[in-house]
């Protein structure tokens, strides 16, 4: 492989792994719990860091997820103080260890390779220089395979506890009350974002991170009406937002990390404006579809009460219908035109007359208004 | 039947705070197997806590639940549980068919996913409140009414010998109250145990057996007709006495 199809492995490989969790914590109204979690975990790598002075040693990952579920419950623990909100409680732990963990690079690490760039930001780009070499033979870059180990790990973990995962979220309660242990279930999905956080650290940094956590699943929660499609989704718009962001990045030199991310949330942004049922889009027209057969009944109804009297020489010509309904004329002619397509008017001598199917909606609209 | 048999549930001495506010008060309640109770009280008399309680899903600083005469473990499908509608997130995307087979869950402990036979009483549920037409459709979709046959039929298959409801009448449509309440004359004439919370005083001599009156401490607790009095109402409720002998006046009329 040549070092840039490594990279867009690793990124596609990360972007999925990402995305698992990912579906449980925007379904379960946490998405901000991974920015916490994400950030917090920064002191638990350095520290062990410290000890071991190897950057992709496993301890890491071992600090890392017992940060990140340290920092849940100091949230959780915070939040049932009733003394302050839970957003407030997520704002105040996160930061706090976080600051630890800087304070810490730059008091001690200044002589190391562990920047606070590479932390926030990642070094994707450098990603292949790190190699698995079990018994000196090269297996490829490590990033790759400490990566897939947590999307093994992830994936495993959805499809044995798949049940488990959604009763915990569909209903606490039930799963309490039926001897699954949701507070368990809870802290193995936190384990699972911690681990995947430190995994993705390397290769895109704690920001963006967050960025591969929630956008994919929260693209594919506008689509998808079963879970296993959600994932399935999920895991579509996070492989396509690595390969996006890779390709976009290689063509422009810039960040992979801050590509891959833009992408995540381009694709986002577009679902969000063409989804089928739940996008901008469709809801617009939705709407403009109500709002003309509302128009075109009023227009029935207004025929109906006019024509065959002696005033219909006037009130039913179709050239004076919007100065009679004070509608403008464009919206006007529209709406004859949609009640004409679906015969429910007719056009005789410039005069506009009800269908018998038309004049049976107009006598049920009116009914339905009365009634 | 023989007064001298287990009762279904007994609580004794439940006391639950909020921090150092009393939200429960030392409450006592026996309900014998086969009981069609409702518990009635004014709002934050702690009607929802009481149950929730008793389910172990709120902790409490005092007090003792049994089952049949045993310390209450959860787990061990004696009690099915309708909460009130909020309790659920309708957001989820599952379907119908979906969330009433989770009642089967408790059956198959970690990990084993339901199959045929799950889904097979899943839809027997759904039949009997009236749901088979909507197994497929996406929960987001369903109306109010809809939501509280779910989450009887969801109850319904976990075969529990006690059912506790709060606040199912809450909200729904005339038809799914008929169809709640058959479904309730039905358990309850199969010896099962029914405990409901319950808001409109009118319908309590209609639909229940007997009745627990409320108000952070239990005000009294028996038969309809021996308890759902007058005095009792206006110790329980307080202040708005002209509607509550009026609705007294009317019970007595009825008996």
């Amino acid at each position: 492989m040549t070092p840039e199809l490594e990279i867009l492995a690793i990124a596609v490989v990360t972007a999925v792994a990402a995305a698992l969790p990912g579906v449980f914590l925007v379904l379960r109204r946490m998405a901000m719990v991974s920015d916490a979690i994400s950030h917090a975990i920064l002191p638990g790598i350095v520290v062990a860091f410290f000890l071991t002075r190897d950057l992709s040693s496993p301890l890491l990952l071992l600090a890392a997820a017992a940060t990140g579920v340290l920092t849940v419950a100091l949230i959780e623990a915070l939040a049932r103080s009733r003394q302050v909100p839970e957003d407030a409680a997520i704002g105040i732990v996160f930061p706090a260890l976080f600051s630890i963990g800087v304070i810490l690079i730059s008091r001690a690490a200044s002589d190391v390779h562990l920047d606070t760039d590479a932390v926030l930001l990642g070094e994707l780009a450098f990603a292949p220089f790190h190699r698995f070499t079990p018994g000196g033979v090269d297996l490829g870059p490590a990033a790759l395979w400490s990566m897939g180990a947590i999307l093994l790990l992830n994936a495993t973990l959805v499809v044995v506890a798949w049940k488990e995962l959604k009763l915990a979220t569909v209903d606490g309660a039930l799963a309490a009350l039926l001897g699954f242990q949701p507070a368990v279930v809870h802290y193995v999905l936190m384990t699972m974002v911690s681990v995947t956080a430190v995994g993705a650290f390397d290769a895109v940094g704690s920001i963006l991170v967050v960025a591969l956590i929630i956008a994919p699943p929260a693209t594919a929660y506008l689509v998808a009406e079963r879970l296993g499609p959600m994932i399935g989704l999920a895991i579509a718009a996070a492989a396509a937002a690595a390969t996006a962001g890779w390709a976009a990045a290689l063509a422009l030199d810039v960040s992979i990390a801050g590509a891959i991310a833009g992408a995540a949330g381009a694709i986002f942004a577009v679902v969000f404006l063409v989804a089928p049922e739940r996008g901008l889009i469709a809801q617009a027209r939705r709407r403009r579809g109500q709002r003309l057969d509302l128009a075109v009944r009023m227009l029935l109804v207004h025929l109906l009460h006019h024509q065959d009297t002696p005033a219909a020489a006037e009130e039913c010509r179709e050239a004076g219908l919007h100065r009679h309904l004070g509608w403008r004329e464009p919206w006007t002619r529209k709406v004859v035109a949609r009640a004409e397509g679906r015969s429910l008017v007719e056009r005789h001598d410039r005069l506009v007359r009800t269908t018998d199917e038309g004049r049976r909606l107009a006598d049920a609209a009116v009914v339905g208004f009365a009634g | 039947m023989d007064g001298n048999r287990t009762p279904a549930l007994e609580v004794e001495d439940l006391t639950v705070a909020y921090s150092d506010q009393p939200v429960l008060w030392d409450v006592d309640l026996t309900v014998p197997v086969g009981d069609k109770m409702a518990v009635v009280g004014p709002n934050g008399a702690g009607k929802s806590t009481l149950v929730k309680a008793a389910l172990g899903l709120v902790p409490a600083v005092a007090g003792e639940v049994r089952v049949f005469g045993r310390p209450f473990v959860r787990g061990r499908g004696e009690i099915a549980y309708v909460p009130q509608r909020a309790g659920l997130e309708w957001d989820f995307p599952t379907d119908v068919l979906d969330v009433v087979t989770m009642g089967t869950y408790g059956g198959l402990g970690w990990f084993r996913r339901p199959g045929k036979a799950e889904r097979e009483r899943a839809r027997a549920a759904l039949d009997e409140v009236a749901m088979s037409e909507f197994e497929r459709r996406p929960i987001a979709q369903l109306s109010g009414g809809q939501q509280q046959r779910v989450l009887l039929a969801r109850a319904l298959v976990q075969s529990a010998p006690i059912l506790m409801l709060d606040e199912p009448f809450q909200g729904v449509d005339a038809p799914t109250e008929r169809a709640i309440v058959a479904v309730l004359d039905r358990l309850s004439g199969e010896g099962r145990t029914v405990i409901v919370v319950h808001h409109d005083l009118q319908t309590v001599p209609e639909y229940f057996d007997s009745v627990l009156l409320l108000n952070v401490r239990a005000i009294d607790a028996g038969p309809v007709d021996e308890v759902f009095t007058e005095d009792n109402l206006r110790l329980t409720f307080g202040g708005r006495v002209g509607v509550l002998a009026q609705l007294a006046a009317t019970v007595d009329r009825a008996r």
